[in-house]
């Protein structure tokens, strides 16, 4: 019910931002643009970080009432498909000086070549595929760590904490997934035992399961998303499987327990995100103030990725271009971590913290920081 | 390709393909009947199946399901999730058939029409379903609890398989015995041969259409209990993958051939899990719809060939 009314929410105030921002008195602020999956399957790992940004923007109107920000929302979906006319229509617009987004890594990767050319910086708050950072596009940034660092923290915690020998992979055949597999299969080494790739909306899983019993797994990693995972992780349970169920920050969605039931209880996933209590300054508080939940999956990000942006429309920058040169050479602590992009648009490495989090009903509790020792 | 898997566990890849193809057979036969009667593959019977999943896995809330009821609560709930899940496909298809075709057919409008309103009314369930209860996977209690009934050497078969693919033939051959034995099955039999001598003869022949909409519509119910109870989570897109592989299923078997959509069904689940198996499971439709053009190619009609009504008429 809360994730429906928060999808509700979103869907309805989807212009609210639009319109009424371009007659500022002062020579200050601007309109940036947000997109992501705010209705959909995949909702729920996008609003927190949807929610975190609207927060930031809101505190900063209210302390600069002089200099006043517009950010409009654009539904994806989380969707290429639909992203890409949207990001035509955001770079034609030239009242819109940057993107917060994408959330996810297809959409992203489809639409940076679109920004890039327009001279539109982005920001995103939790696309974690390794190549979007690989290609040389200028526009891109990210206020979160990559899969190559989550992939290796999933790869340190099966073999130091979990201390899984056979581990069977599973991936869904999409960017996010195949890629995230793809460093965790790498750094395991000859422990895999086994792997199979399933495609999205299959609801049922039967050759997959036989073949996680045949390979005598004792842990599962998933790369992808609950609505495949959650009926996946049900049938295997149901059908006898006992093996450890290790997912990615794709997975930390209150779907996914609400969807598998009683079978994720124990799965872990790992997320390069922060505990909602270990958010700098008094981000957490302001969050359940105004929402009245916990921020969520990327919450802490979303409201970064907004600041990045406010920040230099303080600082008086108000062109696509000028913005772009800001958020290259920004250099400040967010909430969720300290923000430095590197040359290729990657937040610095060591200042990226993987947790994983232990599901156990429907809530995520975080269990460690998991450290890389490399 | 992983060929020691297949052949070291070839009796339970195949088990558990059965299993799989016995739903698509009970959904096939929704798709068959009304083909066999109408020539027309009524699309919406995918949303047909997805609205009996909806009504088990509310009827099992409302009723307070929990994980792994006591024998006796399992079986309430498996009745109330058959009468409900039979009752919403039954009504949902009737409606259908109400509202997507019965107009058009009365104005005798050519088949392509009947086919967009499918696909349009199809479209309108799934997405309406989609906004009601959101576009996440829905989960469901576990109302029967797997367990191995018996083992021949490494195969092993579960109670919940057992039971999709027995109730998948007993409803077929009550099908078969109803179409082929009964004066409500000659009428259609009759209508499906020829329309026009049917109501001449006096048969009425829209109460005949409503009666297979009706039939379809009820086994599709069944299969979305059977679903429930094997696969445990249902959404809102739920049937388009499934009414295509039905689909899929009825064409293999001949369709209008009502035994051909439960072996079309069968088969079509083994091939699926064997191929997911030599390969992976990304692979299982191209290997479905592979061996589709294939039987095809030296059958067009089908394994079994078109025959509602032309066999013993």
């Amino acid at each position: 019910m809360g994730l429906a009314a928060a999808m509700l929410a979103a869907a309805g105030c989807q212009d609210s931002g639009g319109s009424g921002g371009d007659t500022t008195a002062a020579d200050c602020g601007g309109k940036i643009a947000i997109f992501g999956a705010f209705t959909g399957p995949n909702a729920g790992l996008v609003i927190p970080s949807l929610n975190g940004a609207k927060l930031a923007v809101k505190q900063f109107n209210t302390a600069n009432p002089n200099c006043k920000v517009t950010m409009q929302e654009f539904d994806t979906q989380g969707n290429a498909d639909q992203a890409t006319p949207i990001a035509n229509q955001v770079a034609q617009d030239q009242s819109f000086v940057g993107v917060i987004g994408g959330h996810f890594s297809g959409e992203s990767k489809a639409t940076m070549p679109i920004y890039e050319a327009a001279g539109m910086v982005m920001v995103s708050p939790s696309a974690t595929a390794t190549e979007l950072t690989a290609g040389g596009n200028k526009s891109f940034h990210r206020v979160v760590g990559n899969d190559g660092t989550q992939g290796a923290a999933a790869v340190e915690y099966i073999k130091n904490v979990s201390k899984s020998q056979k581990v069977f992979l599973i991936d869904d055949g999409q960017t996010y997934g195949v890629g995230i597999i793809d460093v965790v299969k790498k750094g395991l080494g000859a422990t895999v035992a086994g792997s199979d790739k399933v495609q999205t909306d299959q609801t049922n899983f039967d050759a997959t399961i036989s073949k996680i019993k045949s390979a005598k797994a004792d842990l599962i990693a998933y790369g992808g998303y609950t609505n495949e995972a959650a009926p996946l992780l049900k049938q295997a349970r149901a059908a006898g499987v006992t093996a450890k169920f290790l997912g990615f920050d794709g997975l930390y969605d209150p779907g996914f327990p609400k969807g598998a039931g009683d079978a994720a209880n124990d799965a872990v996933v790992t997320c390069p995100c922060l505990p909602a209590d270990k958010a700098g300054g008094t981000f957490a508080k302001d969050y359940q103030a105004e929402y009245n939940i916990a921020p969520g999956s990327y919450g802490a990000e979303g409201f970064d990725g907004a600041n990045v942006f406010l920040d230099g429309f303080k600082a008086g920058k108000k062109t696509r271009a000028d913005l772009l040169a800001w958020v290259d050479s920004y250099d400040k602590q967010g909430v969720s971590k300290y923000i430095k992009f590197d040359p290729t648009g990657d937040v610095d490495k060591s200042k990226v913290a993987i947790w994983s989090y232990k599901i156990s009903g429907t809530n995520f509790e975080p269990e460690q920081e998991i450290k890389l020792t490399s | 390709m992983n060929f020691d898997e297949l052949f070291g566990h070839l009796g339970q890849h195949t088990v558990d393909g059965l299993a799989k193809g016995s739903i698509y057979a009970l959904v096939a036969l929704g798709y068959t009947l009304v083909y066999g009667v109408l020539k027309l593959i009524n699309f919406a019977h995918s949303e047909v199946f997805m609205v009996g999943t909806f009504a088990v896995v509310g009827t099992w809330t409302l009723l307070g399901a929990t994980n792994n009821p006591g024998i006796g609560m399992m079986l309430v709930f498996l009745a109330a999730g058959l009468v409900a899940g039979a009752l919403a496909s039954g009504a949902t298809a009737v409606a259908v058939e109400r509202i997507a075709y019965k107009r058009l057919r009365s104005m005798n409008a050519p088949p392509l029409a009947f086919l967009i309103t499918a696909i349009g009314l199809s479209l309108v369930l799934s997405e309406a379903f989609g906004v009601w209860r959101g576009r996440l996977v829905v989960g469901m209690p576990t109302i029967v609890p797997q367990k191995v009934v018996f083992s021949i050497g490494n195969t092993s078969v579960s109670n919940t398989q057992l039971l999709t693919i027995i109730a998948a033939i007993l409803m077929m051959i009550g099908l078969d015995v109803f179409i082929n034995r009964t004066r409500y099955g000659r009428g259609v039999r009759a209508v499906a041969q020829n329309p026009d001598t049917a109501a001449l003869m006096g048969v009425n022949k829209d109460r005949v259409i409503m009666l297979i909409f009706l039939l379809g519509g009820l086994l599709a119910g069944a299969a979305a209990l059977l679903y429930a109870v094997r696969y445990g989570n249902t959404r809102f897109n739920v049937g388009f993958v499934l009414g295509l592989k039905a689909f899929t299923a009825a064409v293999l078997g001949g369709i209008g051939n009502l035994r051909g959509a439960l072996v079309g069904g069968l088969v079509l689940g083994v091939i699926e899990v064997w191929a997911a198996t030599l390969t992976s499971s990304n692979w299982e439709d191209v290997a479905a719809f592979v061996v589709l053009v294939l039987v095809l190619l030296f059958r067009p009609t089908g394994l079994l060939g078109e025959s509602l009504g032309r066999a013993r008429a």
